[in-house]
C-alpha cells in the first residue's frame, strides 16, 4: 500500500468485516445487521440498495462513527473506526445545515473546527459553493433555499474537509424527480473531480444503476448482503443511459432480487443515528 | 399564574395568515380602541359606584383621580429614586436569573445525569411563590437590598430555566451528529450547535422571566423601607392613598411590558435567521 501525504486526497479504502449491530433497548431491541462484510476500493462509487428498514442506514451510521457494532470491525485505510471524524463525510436524507449560519458559514464550518483562519476558510468555501452551482447565495440562510439547494450546500459543507469517503444516506430521496436527476449528475461530476470513495444508500434502483460502479443489494431484517452487481456502464454517464437495453436488463434483475422474499413486512425507516425512539418523559413539565 | 397567558402573547403581533388581511393602522387602531374602552369602562364603573354583590367599585378611584395622582408623582423628586431603585432590583435579579437559569438549563437539558441530580430539588422549589420566600430571604441575606434582589431572582429564574431545558432537549440530534462528523469537539458542540439551536427558546424564557421579575417587584419591595415603585404601591395602600396604588400598579405594568418587548426585539436582532421564514 502506498501512503499519501497528509491532508491530500488519501486512498479511502473501506473494510467492513462481519459487522453485527443491535438497535433499541430492552424488549424493543433487535438485530439490525447480521455479519455484514464487504470492501470498498479507493475511489469506488458503491450503492447500497435495499428495502426500507433493512439496515442500510444503520451500516452507514456505523461507518460514520455514530453507532457501535456489537461484533465485527470497520476500518478506513487500515485504521479502525472509533467515532465521528471529518475524514468520513456524512450526508443525511434531509439537510442538517445550521439554520443560524449563512450558506458561506455553513460550508466553512469544517475548516473553522480545524482552526483555519477566517479569510482562508471563506475563500475555500466560496470555491466549493461555486462548484455546487450556488454562487451568489453565500449570504442566504438555509431556510431561504429550496430542498435541492440545501442538499448542494450540505454536500459542499462535507467536501470542504476533503473526506476520504463520502457516506450518503438517500441524499436525494426527498427531492422531486427533475431536481434529483440534476443532483445525480452534479454528484457524478464532483466525484469525478475529487475521486473520493462514495458509499451511497438508496432504495431507488434507477438511481443505484445510474450512479454506481457496483451495487450491493441488502435483504430485510436482520440486514445482510444478498448479492453484488457490477454496473459497468461507461462514464461519463448521462440520463440517456436509463433508456438502454443493458440498463433495463440489470434493473429487471434488481427488481427480482428485491422481491425474492415475497411479501415482506414493511419496516420503519432506520436512521444513521439508530432506531427512532420515544423520549422518556420524567419530570415532564 | 400569568405565565401561561404570556406564552401565547408573543404570537399575536405577527399578522394573521388567513382570513382578513389587516393593514398596520387598522391593527393599531384596534389596539388603541381596546385600551380606551378599558379606561372608559373603568371610569363608568368607578364614577357610578357599581355594586355587583361579590365585587364593588365603591372605593375604586376613577381614572381622572389616578391621572392627577400620576401627575403629582411625575412632578415629585422622589419619582426618579423610586424608578432607579426598582429598575436596579429588577435588572440585578433578572441578570443573575438569566445566568443561573440558562446555565443550569443547558447542562440539565443536555446531560441525563445532571438532570437526575439537579432537577428534583428545583422541582420542589419551583411552586413556592415569591411571597413565601420573604421571611427566609430576610434571614438569608444581611442586607435588605440583597434579599429584594433575591425575590426578583426567584421570580425570573424558573421560566428561564424551564424554557432553556425545553430548548436544549428540542435540538435536532442530527445537527449534533453532523457537527461531530464535521470535526466538532465536545465543548464546541455546546457553543456552536446547542446554544444557537436553543437560542429562540432561551429568548422566550428570558422574555417571560422579565415579566415575572416585575410581577414579583411589589413582593420584593415589601421588605424595603424607603424607595421603589413596589414599595410606593404598598405604602400607598397602608396610607390609604387609593389613587396612588393604581398609579404604582400601572407603572409596574407599563415598565414590565416595555422591558419584555425590548428583550424580544433584542432577540430578533440577534437571530436574523428567524425572520421571515416563520420558523
Amino acid at each position: 500500500m502506498n501512503v499519501q501525504p497528509q491532508g491530500q486526497q488519501a486512498p479511502g479504502r473501506v473494510e467492513i468485516d462481519r459487522v453485527s449491530i443491535r438497535l433499541g433497548s430492552g424488549a424493543g431491541a433487535f438485530q439490525a445487521l447480521d455479519e455484514v462484510s464487504f470492501r470498498l476500493a479507493p475511489g469506488e462509487f458503491v450503492c447500497l440498495l435495499g428495502p426500507s428498514g433493512c439496515g442500510k442506514s444503520t451500516l452507514l451510521g456505523a461507518l460514520a462513527g455514530h453507532l457501535k457494532p456489537v461484533a465485527g470491525s470497520l476500518a478506513l485505510d487500515g485504521v479502525a473506526i472509533g467515532g465521528p471524524a471529518p475524514e468520513r463525510g456524512l450526508v443525511f436524507q434531509h439537510h442538517t445545515l445550521f439554520p443560524w449560519k449563512t450558506v458561506l458559514d455553513n460550508v466553512a464550518f469544517g475548516l473553522k473546527m480545524r482552526g483555519v483562519a477566517a479569510a482562508e476558510r471563506k475563500k475555500q468555501a466560496r470555491e466549493l459553493i461555486e462548484l455546487v452551482g450556488l454562487g451568489g447565495f453565500e449570504r442566504h440562510y438555509p431556510g431561504q433555499l429550496s430542498g435541492g439547494m440545501q442538499q448542494r450546500v450540505e454536500i459542499a459543507r462535507v467536501l470542504i474537509n476533503r473526506p476520504r469517503v463520502l457516506l450518503m444516506d438517500e441524499p436525494f430521496g426527498a427531492l422531486d424527480a427533475l431536481t434529483r436527476l440534476k443532483m445525480q449528475e452534479l454528484l457524478l461530476d464532483i466525484w469525478g473531480r475529487f475521486g473520493t470513495t462514495v458509499l451511497f444508500i438508496t432504495h431507488d434502483i434507477d438511481e443505484a444503476l445510474f450512479l454506481s460502479d457496483r451495487i450491493l443489494i441488502m435483504g430485510p431484517r436482520p440486514g445482510r448482503i444478498i448479492e453484488t452487481l457490477e454496473a459497468g456502464f461507461a462514464r461519463p454517464r448521462s440520463a440517456e443511459l436509463a433508456m438502454t437495453a443493458q440498463f433495463a436488463q440489470l434493473k429487471r434483475h434488481c427488481l427480482a432480487l428485491l422481491h425474492h422474499d415475497g411479501v415482506a413486512p414493511v419496516l420503519p425507516r432506520l436512521t444513521p443515528l439508530g432506531a427512532p425512539q420515544a423520549r422518556d418523559l420524567q419530570f415532564a413539565i | 399564574m400569568s405565565i401561561a397567558a404570556e406564552i401565547t402573547l408573543p404570537a399575536a403581533p405577527a399578522s394573521p395568515r388567513a382570513g382578513w388581511a389587516l393593514w398596520p393602522w387598522q391593527a393599531w387602531a384596534t389596539r388603541l380602541a381596546s385600551l380606551l374602552a378599558c379606561v372608559l369602562l373603568w371610569h363608568w364603573a368607578a364614577s357610578t359606584r357599581v355594586h355587583l354583590g361579590l365585587v364593588t367599585f365603591a372605593n375604586v378611584p376613577p381614572p381622572l383621580e389616578v391621572l392627577n395622582a400620576g401627575r403629582d408623582l411625575l412632578q415629585s423628586p422622589k419619582l426618579l429614586k423610586h424608578l432607579g431603585a426598582s429598575l436596579y432590583r429588577v435588572f440585578a435579579g433578572f441578570l443573575v436569573a438569566a445566568i443561573v437559569g440558562a446555565g443550569l438549563g443547558l447542562v440539565i437539558g443536555r446531560f441525563a445525569r445532571a438532570r437526575n441530580a439537579l432537577l428534583p430539588p428545583l422541582e420542589v422549589l419551583r411552586p413556592i411563590p415569591a411571597v413565601a420566600w420573604i421571611p427566609l430571604s430576610i434571614l438569608l441575606f444581611p442586607s435588605s437590598e440583597a434579599s429584594m434582589i433575591f425575590i426578583t431572582f426567584v421570580g425570573a429564574v424558573f421560566p428561564i430555566l424551564l424554557n432553556t431545558i425545553h430548548g436544549v432537549e428540542g435540538v435536532d440530534s442530527r445537527l449534533i451528529a453532523s457537527a461531530r462528523s464535521l470535526g466538532t469537539r465536545r465543548l464546541r458542540v455546546f457553543t456552536e450547535v446547542i446554544l444557537p439551536a436553543a437560542a429562540p427558546a432561551i429568548v422566550t424564557g428570558l422574555s417571560i422571566g422579565m415579566g415575572t421579575c416585575w410581577f414579583c417587584l411589589v413582593t420584593a419591595e415589601m421588605i424595603s423601607g424607603q424607595f421603589g415603585i413596589g414599595y410606593y404601591t404598598w405604602e400607598s395602600y397602608t396610607l390609604q392613598n387609593y389613587p396612588d396604588i393604581i398609579v404604582g400598579m400601572l407603572l409596574i405594568g407599563v415598565l414590565g411590558m416595555g422591558s419584555s418587548i425590548a428583550l424580544r426585539q433584542l432577540g430578533r436582532a440577534l437571530m436574523p435567521w428567524q425572520r421571515g421564514s416563520g420558523q
